[in-house]
């Protein structure tokens, strides 16, 4: 018996390793690839460990046209998103989380088709219309449709906070005189800061990594990942790989971040 | 009770502004997708529709689409589960293991191909090491090779997505009071009889909003075949981003988009239907 667990234990630590690995190495080989010398990329068998590492191809992936400008346009149009976004979705999260108005469920019905319309369905005909209104090829046109994107999960995401602040609290305040949008402003908005931090980390994070929407919608003012995209067929390897890491690294530092929301954000507001 | 009647229009008040955006954002565009698709300069016509039937990359790309969606989700809930009921088991670094297992829930899909691109091209880390081992390289991306190429976007697919299931079924089980569990194995079920009869049903809600998720993301699977293969391998939306941004016709763009649309749709729908019994509002 003991010994049975006792292989039980390892047959379960070598899963763990194994899985580890299938996630973790690709990673270690894009960053290997994307810090290597053109010359040491060129070669073959590859080398598996950072024999000669270089920062030129990285440095020539940065300096390649429309690759500074589509990084500045990516944090525009993400912290754009994220405004919108908290804006008219914190809001309506607080509704959904307080109040037991006629139209909820359908609300929330709503809320999941949204988020599971097709952001190419949208696309197209938005490039139409923001040609007509003279917004197409805009940061604005781009953040519009990220924040339509992210809204629905922003509006759950929030929702799930706002169920967790005592509503003892925030009525107490008003019984102590407090109007409504006072108590909100402090009582239950600090309590609730730290996770709305999180919802505009996830609409950041969707933004940055959105690439139909933003390849549609725009010509010059491309973001990172739409510049990366539409310079695909005609670019050389090395340039892709440091594409590719320079697009990886903010997720690694998001989900470090986000660590010990991750649980929270997806549980609460799914189940 | 005035103050109970005050109540309402104070939350319409709130959401109406995420009904207005979402509206024009959404319902708008959709309409007028619906009339580029099927409208041209004189009036109303199904040659958009046509043209979008007699290309040669319609048919194959359904077929990829639907054939990576039957092949990836089953195989990613799979991997899911296994990967949290290992977490459950509290092993050794969990915290470590956990942290890199959703790594790639940040990681956008056209990151994920080119991660994958470096592993898979014709001189990359796989062939490398094949090398290394004294055997032979094998073409993965060639277009001559649809297997491989259709496996290596399953591959690219897995890692990246399946972050996303797992971060829900842990959510799951977190949720699950632990006494069911115990009690049964007091009374001596199995390790496998438990799981079947005590923890699946419990993670139903989360598994059917994943599978619901997952499948509607998956037949949107566009950036990591573009990285992997370009159009080697059609998938539908890649077919149109090909019409609109290369072919410049967004008519026949928008009537793809339509299909996607639709498809997705009647996923929806269709479980929704299908688990009725617990509604997944929220």
């Amino acid at each position: 018996m003991n010994a049975r667990r006792r292989g039980n234990r390892a047959a379960v630590q070598a899963a763990c390793v194994a899985i580890t690995l299938f996630m973790g190495v690709p990673l270690y080989l894009i960053t290997l690839a994307a810090l290597s010398s053109r010359d040491s990329l060129n070669r073959f068998p590859l080398p598996l460990l950072p024999t000669d590492p270089s920062t030129e191809t990285m440095s020539t992936f940065l300096r390649s046209t429309g690759v500074t400008g589509g990084f500045i346009n990516s944090v525009t149009v993400g912290l754009g998103t994220v405004v919108l976004a908290l804006l008219v979705g914190v809001p309506a999260g607080y509704a959904v989380a307080r109040y037991a108005f006629r139209g909820r469920d359908t609300y929330q019905l709503f809320l999941l088709l949204i988020r599971a319309l097709p952001i190419v369905v949208l696309s197209v005909p938005l490039a139409r219309i923001f040609l007509d209104v003279g917004m197409y090829d805009t940061t604005y046109a781009v953040m519009l449709i990220h924040t339509a994107l992210a809204l629905p999960t922003t509006v759950l995401i929030t929702a799930a906070i706002f169920v967790g602040v005592s509503r003892e609290q925030e009525e107490a305040a008003m019984i102590f005189g407090a109007s409504a949008p006072q108590a909100f402003l402090r009582v239950v908005a600090p309590q609730a800061l730290p996770g709305i931090a999180a919802a505009a980390m996830f609409a950041f994070m969707l933004s940055w990594n959105e690439v139909l929407g933003a390849t549609v919608l725009t010509l010059n003012q491309r973001t990172l990942p739409a510049q990366v995209l539409t310079t695909l067929s005609d670019s050389p390897l090395a340039y892709r790989f440091a594409g590719g890491l320079a697009l990886v690294l903010p997720a690694v530092v998001f989900i470090a971040v986000m660590r010990r929301y991750l649980l929270n954000m997806w549980g609460t507001t799914l189940r | 009770m005035p103050r109970r009647r005050a109540r309402v229009p104070a939350a319409v008040l709130l959401i109406a502004p995420s009904l207005v955006v979402m509206t024009a954002l959404f319902a708008w565009p959709l309409l007028v997708g619906v009339s580029q698709a099927f409208s041209g300069p004189d009036g109303p016509t199904t040659s958009y529709v046509e043209r979008m039937l007699d290309d040669p990359y319609f048919w194959p790309a359904v077929r990829n689409t639907a054939l990576l969606v039957v092949v990836l989700v089953p195989l990613q809930f799979a991997f899911a589960l296994t990967m949290a009921l290992l977490l459950r088991e509290r092993p050794r670094f969990a915290g470590v293991h956990f942290f890199i297992w959703v790594i790639p829930l940040a990681i956008s899909d056209l990151a994920a191909g080119l991660v994958w691109l470096s592993v898979f091209a014709d001189r990359g880390y796989l062939n490398s090491t094949l090398d290394r081992l004294g055997l032979d390289g094998y073409a993965w991306l060639s277009y001559e090779n649809t297997t491989s190429m259709f496996l290596t976007v399953v591959v690219a697919e897995l890692w990246r997505s399946t972050s996303l299931v797992l971060v829900i079924v842990v959510a799951g089980l977190q949720g699950i009071p632990k006494d069911y569990d115990e009690a049964a194995e007091v009374f001596g079920a199995s390790y496998w009889q438990r799981l079947r009869h005590v923890v699946l049903p419990q993670l139903r809600p989360s598994l059917q909003v994943a599978l619901i998720l997952r499948t509607i993301l998956a037949l949107e699977t566009f950036a990591v075949a573009q990285a992997l293969t370009g159009r080697n391998l059609p998938l539908l939306v890649g077919e149109t981003y090909e019409w609109y941004n290369v072919l410049q016709n967004p008519n026949v763009a928008s009537a793809i988009a339509l299909v996607v649309l639709a498809v997705s749709m009647l996923a929806a729908i269709g479980y929704l239907r299908l688990l009725r019994d617990r509604t997944v509002a929220r």
